[in-house]
């Protein structure tokens, strides 16, 4: 395996676990729900998944269980903010919270036990095929899926009906709710797939990313996650953009430290960030189109008048 | 923004503890960098602590928090600690250093006793670290002998004189065995994030390195080195479970017998402040089993383990050139710990320029 190859590889791999949850919250954010609790829905999905994987030996059940309990988690965040209209930000701050405690607490017994790996897809021929081939047609199958999860959110919503419909509830609940749509309803149906993303984002990064769990394992990768969204202005293939400028960024700085460029670490270490906050600001910078992608109703709490 | 949250999250942690005094008791308190599940730095303070609570009984209470942030927050909580009648409190990580003076200035009943650091502002502060580099030392004779590359790869955290001097340590014991070993160096710049030290060991194994070594506290990087089938070393505890084939040696730090100790002097009243380093010697720093080597390379590792172990060798004794080439120590000439727990330089070979 070439060196550039190895690279890539990684970098899709850093990226793989950001795309899913960003495209996950985008949904939610284009609902017009802001939840901040990504964090704590994703590592809860890191510690369910890695426990399921563990004890059925089998980790496409590791992945389900953590999709399951990451939209179960987010109900909890739907009900308090939909259902009893609490704030918003403050609730989703809660629930990474509780997400960050409570799977500590539930992934106790776990620690220090290697978990199951999923293995790469391996397709003869393809795979075989000199640079390209382990890029594009031997990686794990989650990054697949990560690709397709991208195209189809991308094509549900500016190609679908009930996308326009999603994102009309994001832009104006109140008109919405006159044309008789039922704005909470889709709006617990997104952050369910948002919370179902997160999960499977968090199962990723401890069932392939690195097997194993401990706590606290995401280390703020739900954050990132989050301002992937807003720098992105709410497009699924700019959040593509961003992860895997962010995921070749975090790789690329480790590389160069290790040939001993002379760079202060700390300076290529905050590299990530900055890149991918400049590149997006610069694409984004169309003041209007920018307007147009932005929620209008974004965070903003709904009581429909009886 | 990951700082945020765990500072919303220590202080959260921080109102949860509030009315948690029984008279009679000693209250020992802990702040730990990690989470106690790192399986690594925080999670060998612990065992520590449960060490204690085991031996101490009825006698001793201990309070703990954990992924507390090193600067300003660990100021807040460790407050918060001495005013909820902690009698004594340990914060165990070197950024805890400015803020532990500060509390212990406020706070002269009760005593502070700061890991891995050398700022003692106040005579209720005490300090306490262990030789870890007495362990890299063995690691690198190892590494030297394992290497087929004639390169490791080394994960280092944060610049600081603790982590300088095991680079250097592990430098030297290599150099031992193999004057041409290469070190090559990836800052993470985290003490704890299992993603971003296991992109580190794939990009130093990338480069070439075939033995990995760390700095960092989680176990993704004895994973990486097992899937790429190369060799690794443990961190702070024995990482065996996670790399069956591949883990050479850990150190463990054992910090029970200390923290019993020091414990009971609060209870006796015989508590002085001091600063302490101790290493293989005192039962610090524990080897775990030499394993998926030769019997020479084991044996050869024994007898400098036994060597440091006896205090018969210092592995920083000279002749040892700087990186830039100068001169630093003359031939038999020992270090002296106060040069060493301030160290930032390297020594000549390390691939790497350290960050200032």
């Amino acid at each position: 395996m070439g060196m550039l190859e190895a690279i890539l590889i990684t970098i899709a791999t850093a990226a793989t676990p950001l795309l899913i949850a960003a495209v996950g919250e985008l949904v939610v954010e284009r609902s017009g729900v802001l939840n901040l609790g990504v964090e704590g829905m994703m590592v809860m999905g890191a510690v369910t998944g890695f426990a399921a994987a563990l004890a059925t030996g089998s980790p496409w059940l590791g992945f389900l269980a953590a999709i399951v309990v990451g939209a179960l988690f987010s109900l909890l965040f739907a009900f308090l903010t939909l259902t009893l209209v609490t704030n918003q930000v403050a609730t989703g701050l809660a629930l990474t919270l509780l997400g960050l405690g409570l799977s500590g607490m539930l992934g106790e017994g776990f620690v220090g036990f290697p978990g199951v790996k999923l293995a790469n897809v391996y397709i003869p021929v393809l795979t075989d095929i000199p640079l390209v081939g382990k890029l594009f047609f031997g990686q794990d199958p989650i990054f697949y899926l990560s690709i397709l999860l991208t195209a189809g959110v991308a094509y549900f919503l500016f190609r679908t009906r009930a996308g326009l419909t999603l994102r009309s509830v994001g832009d104006n609940h109140a008109s919405a709710h006159a044309l008789g749509i039922n704005v909470v309803l889709i709006r617990y149906l997104a952050v369910m797939f948002g919370g179902a993303c997160a999960g499977l984002a968090g199962g990723y990064l401890s069932i392939v990313y690195t097997p194993q769990w401990v706590e606290n394992m995401t280390a703020g990768r739900g954050w990132i996650a989050l301002a992937l969204v807003v720098f992105a202005s709410w497009r699924p293939w700019r959040v593509l953009a961003g992860a895997y400028l962010f995921g070749a960024v975090t790789i690329g700085q480790l590389h160069a430290q290790a040939l001993g460029i002379g760079v202060p670490s700390q300076l290529l270490s905050s590299l990530p960030y900055l890149a991918t906050i400049v590149v997006l600001v610069l694409i984004s910078r169309n003041r209007r189109l920018t307007m147009v992608n932005t929620p209008a109703s974004l965070g903003r709490p709904f009581v429909p008048d009886r | 923004m990951k700082k945020t949250i765990l500072s919303i999250a220590a202080a959260a942690a921080v109102l949860s503890f509030g009315t948690m005094a029984a008279e009679a008791k000693t209250k020992a308190c802990f702040i730990y960098v990690g989470p106690i599940g790192d399986f690594g730095w925080s999670y060998q303070h612990h065992q520590g602590v449960l060490q204690a609570e085991k031996e101490l009984g009825d006698q001793l209470e201990t309070a703990y928090l954990e992924s507390v942030p090193e600067g300003a927050d660990a100021e807040r909580a460790i407050e918060r600690f001495a005013r909820s009648g902690c009698n004594i409190i340990f914060t165990t990580s070197f950024g805890y250093m400015d803020a532990t003076n500060k509390v212990a200035g406020k706070f002269p009943d009760v005593k502070f006793e700061h890991a891995t650091g050398y700022k003692r502002e106040h005579p209720n502060v005490s300090t306490y670290n262990s030789k870890f580099h007495e362990g890299r030392y063995v690691q690198g004779v190892i590494a030297a002998k394992m290497s087929k590359a004639g390169v490791a790869g080394y994960i280092a955290s944060f610049p600081i004189p603790e982590v300088v001097l095991g680079i250097n340590a592990f430098m030297l014991g290599a150099q031992s065995v193999n004057p041409d070993f290469k070190v090559k160096v990836v800052w993470a710049n985290t003490w704890f994030d299992p993603g971003k030290e296991a992109d580190a060991a794939k990009a130093l194994i990338d480069q070439g390195a075939d033995i990995i070594t760390q700095h960092t506290d989680s176990t993704a990087p004895m994973q990486v080195a097992a899937e790429r089938g190369i060799k690794a070393f443990g961190q702070a505890s024995d990482m065996i479970a996670f790399g069956k084939d591949t883990q050479l040696t850990s150190i463990v730090d054992d910090w029970g017998p200390y923290y019993i100790h020091q414990i009971k002097s609060v209870i006796d009243g015989t508590w002085k402040q001091q600063d302490v380093w101790d290493g293989m010697k005192e039962g610090n720093v524990v080897m775990a089993p030499y394993t998926n080597m030769p019997d020479d390379v084991k044996k050869l590792a024994e007898e400098t383990e036994a060597k440091i172990k006896s205090g018969e060798f210092n592995p920083y004794t000279g002749p040892i050139t700087k990186q830039d080439g100068t001169e630093w120590l003359k031939a038999g000439e020992v270090a002296d710990n106060g040069t060493l727990l301030g160290l930032n330089f390297y020594v000549k070979g390390v691939d790497d320029k350290l960050p200032q």
